[in-house]
């Protein structure tokens, strides 16, 4: 029990302490609250480096933090292995660069900017860590709440109209979680994932049919929150509605979805589940596959650069939670490398949206309408924004926007296509996790859709980028502040430092699929995981 | 009990559904607490429906699953109630919000 260990509970408590510490705070000190959030992520962003390094280089796999000190099925426990650690740092590295653009103007448009931004975190990181069903609903709503907070922050009827529809699936979705866990619970009489992954294998079959049935409706409030076709219908109205810092931030929530999917059905569901073993993959597959489809025709057809986006975000998580129906653990891995490649591009890619928009005059109405419906209040503020005009404003927004559009489509040298390269890498050899069988018609068709989305998302920026930036009609040049661009070319720069050391990147990734293929080592962890202090005294 | 019970659930879930997919705010949000009142019934019914069994146990007592009923279905439903309750606060506001804003009570803001 040394110091590393209890840095497992950190990224939920310092996030939680940091918003408590706010609220007080005075909203005029906004710039305080936002170097304090700032602060505060950065150190969670650091606990995450070191979780992550612990968890690659220890040989078990999985470390168990027991909440309270309960053993393990009773209590509630928080599980570090590499994949949650991986999803920590992703979010740790998003939340700062979108912490840094909201603080150049986007915190003045509300209250509490930076108090839901660290509840969401909380929020998130809970999510990524827990082992436990029910509390992985509770992170789930803290989560959502902070994350209507978020969306509506700003104001204006646009936004509340996308957040009243937002507010209203999630709760229908929460329903359903909540449906799905107590079936779970009645069926098998456990909420800890890893002893109902024991557990699955030997329940009789009156029980059985009562799980899956439980174990559909959870998958059902996953896929809304992960934006399945044709669950998905409400993603790109909210996204696309909700202010740059924020929307840039919800590109990390769909893959919340993605990742409890992920863990649940390769937990849950992997050989050792007897007969339910595989169950729900062909309904990921196949709902993966429709959702790729789908999103590529939304980016095709969309006009504003913000709708783009959302469907982008529809085309990536079809993408995982196709590989997730492969049920191939070398697609798995190319698939992590995707999931973090496409998170950081689609988030750079709302903020750069932002930037490049200022200079045209629809991104011009949408401000004033916004402003209208905050008031004049700041108007004395607005001159003197803090930081320093990036001079060659086009140049730098060009470059970025052009390695926007290289990540989406998946064109060489970033880290775009040695994602996609490694998914149909994996697909095509199996290798180490399984016999070299026949191909199938459903991989084909994965095959296909992932190129031709990648060759719809080309068609579409290139479209959107000569309109922008050749045949701009108004040539004005947009302010643009150090402050504002930093955050894009950081999230843009470890993109390209994930191409330059694909390598060990690739390494982590399939290590993780490895572990997540075999979850015997995680259950025998969690299982046995040793209570704190002098054991057998009360 | 069992029937009534579900009966119970069947008849909220079936309203808060019907209301749920109404075009009025005011019927969106009595729906959705009305399916929420279901599930929480609903978790309560997984922990078995039992009568005279209490889920606590005496100082120094033992348990077992003839004298007590399982205690972790209603600290669930204590949860869930407190999130929902929540949720329906906010929403509530959300709902005011866009009536304030739209002049109307249609949830996509116009007729």
């Amino acid at each position: 029990m040394n110091g590393l260990h209890h840095l497992i509970v950190l990224p939920i408590l310092l996030p939680l302490v940091t918003a408590a510490v706010l609220i007080p705070v005075d909203e005029r000190n906004r710039t305080t609250k936002g170097v304090i959030g700032f602060v505060s992520t950065m150190l969670v962003f650091l606990a995450g480096v070191v979780l992550m390094r612990a968890a690659a280089t220890s040989q078990d796999g999985a470390s168990v933090y027991l909440l309270g000190n309960w053993p393990a099925p009773f209590g509630i426990v928080l599980v570090l292995d590499r994949l949650s650690a991986l999803m920590l740092v992703l979010t740790s590295v998003l939340a700062l660069a979108t912490q840094a653009f909201s603080m150049s103007k986007w915190h003045r448009m509300g209250h509490h900017f930076h108090s839901l931004f660290q509840l969401m975190l909380a929020g998130l990181n809970g999510a990524f860590l827990t082992g436990d069903l029910f509390n992985l609903f509770v992170f789930f709503e803290m989560m959502l709440a902070a994350s209507y907070g978020l969306l509506l922050h700003g104001s204006g009827p646009l936004r509340v109209k996308a957040g009243l529809h937002y507010i209203a699936v999630n709760l229908a979705a929460s329903s359903l979680f909540l449906i799905g866990v107590s079936m779970i619970y009645g069926a098998t009489g456990t909420l800890n994932m890893a002893d109902l992954a024991l557990r699955i294998g030997t329940i009789g079959p009156e029980s059985r049919m009562l799980m899956e049935a439980g174990a559909a409706l959870l998958g059902i409030a996953f896929l809304v929150k992960a934006g399945m076709w044709p669950l998905g219908f409400w993603l790109p109205a909210a996204y696309s509605a909700a202010t740059p810092p924020v929307a840039a931030i919800f590109a990390i929530l769909t893959k919340v979805g993605v990742y409890i999917l992920l863990r649940l059905s390769l937990l849950l569901f992997g050989s050792d589940a007897g007969n339910s073993a595989g169950f729900g993959q062909p309904v990921l597959l196949y709902g993966g596959l429709l959702t790729i489809g789908f999103g590529a025709i939304g980016v095709l057809a969309s006009q504003a650069m913000g709708r783009l986006a959302g469907y982008c975000v529809l085309v990536s998580s079809g993408t995982l939670m196709a590989a997730i129906g492969l049920g191939n653990g070398a697609v798995i891995g190319g698939a992590l490398f995707y999931l973090v490649s496409s998170t950081l591009t689609i988030c750079a890619f709302f903020l750069l949206i932002e930037l490049v928009e200022r200079a045209r005059d629809a991104g011009a109405d949408v401000l004033a309408v916004t402003m209208e419906a905050y008031g004049d209040i700041d108007e004395n503020e607005e001159e003197k924004e803090e930081g320093v005009a990036v001079p060659g404003t086009m140049a730098v927004l060009g470059l970025c926007f052009s390695a926007c559009a290289i990540l989406l489509s998946g064109l060489p040298p970033l880290s775009g296509f040695l994602a996609k390269f490694a998914m149909l890498h994996g697909l095509f050899n199996p290798g180490s996790f399984g016999g070299a069988a026949p191909v199938s018609g459903a991989e084909w068709t994965y095959t296909a859709l992932l190129i031709l989305s990648g060759l719809a998302a080309m068609v579409a920026m290139n479209r959107v980028g000569i309109r922008t930036f050749w045949t701009s009609i108004e040539g004005t040049i947009p302010r643009v502040f150090l402050i504002e661009i930093a955050p894009v070319v950081m999230l843009l720069a470890v993109c390209a430092f994930l191409s330059l050391q694909a390598g060990s990147a690739m390494r982590y990734m399939d290590a993780t699929a490895k572990a997540l293929s075999e979850p015997q080592n995680y259950i025998g962890r969690v299982m046995s995981a040793p209570r704190a202090g002098p054991t057998g005294g009360e | 009990m069992e029937l009534v019970l579900a009966a119970g659930i069947g008849v909220l879930t079936a309203s808060g559904v019907w209301l749920l997919f109404r075009p009025r705010t005011y019927q969106v949000i009595i729906g959705l607490s009305l399916l929420s009142y279901a599930v929480n019934l609903f978790i309560f019914g997984m922990g078995r429906l039992r009568v005279n069994a209490p889920p606590l146990l005496e100082p120094g007592g033992t348990g077992g699953l003839l004298t007590h009923t399982d205690p972790i279905p209603q600290a669930l439903v204590l949860t869930a109630i407190v999130i929902g309750f929540a949720m329906t606060a906010l929403f509530l506001v959300v709902l005011l919000a866009s009536r304030g804003f739209t002049g109307t009570d249609h949830v996509d803001g116009r007729e």
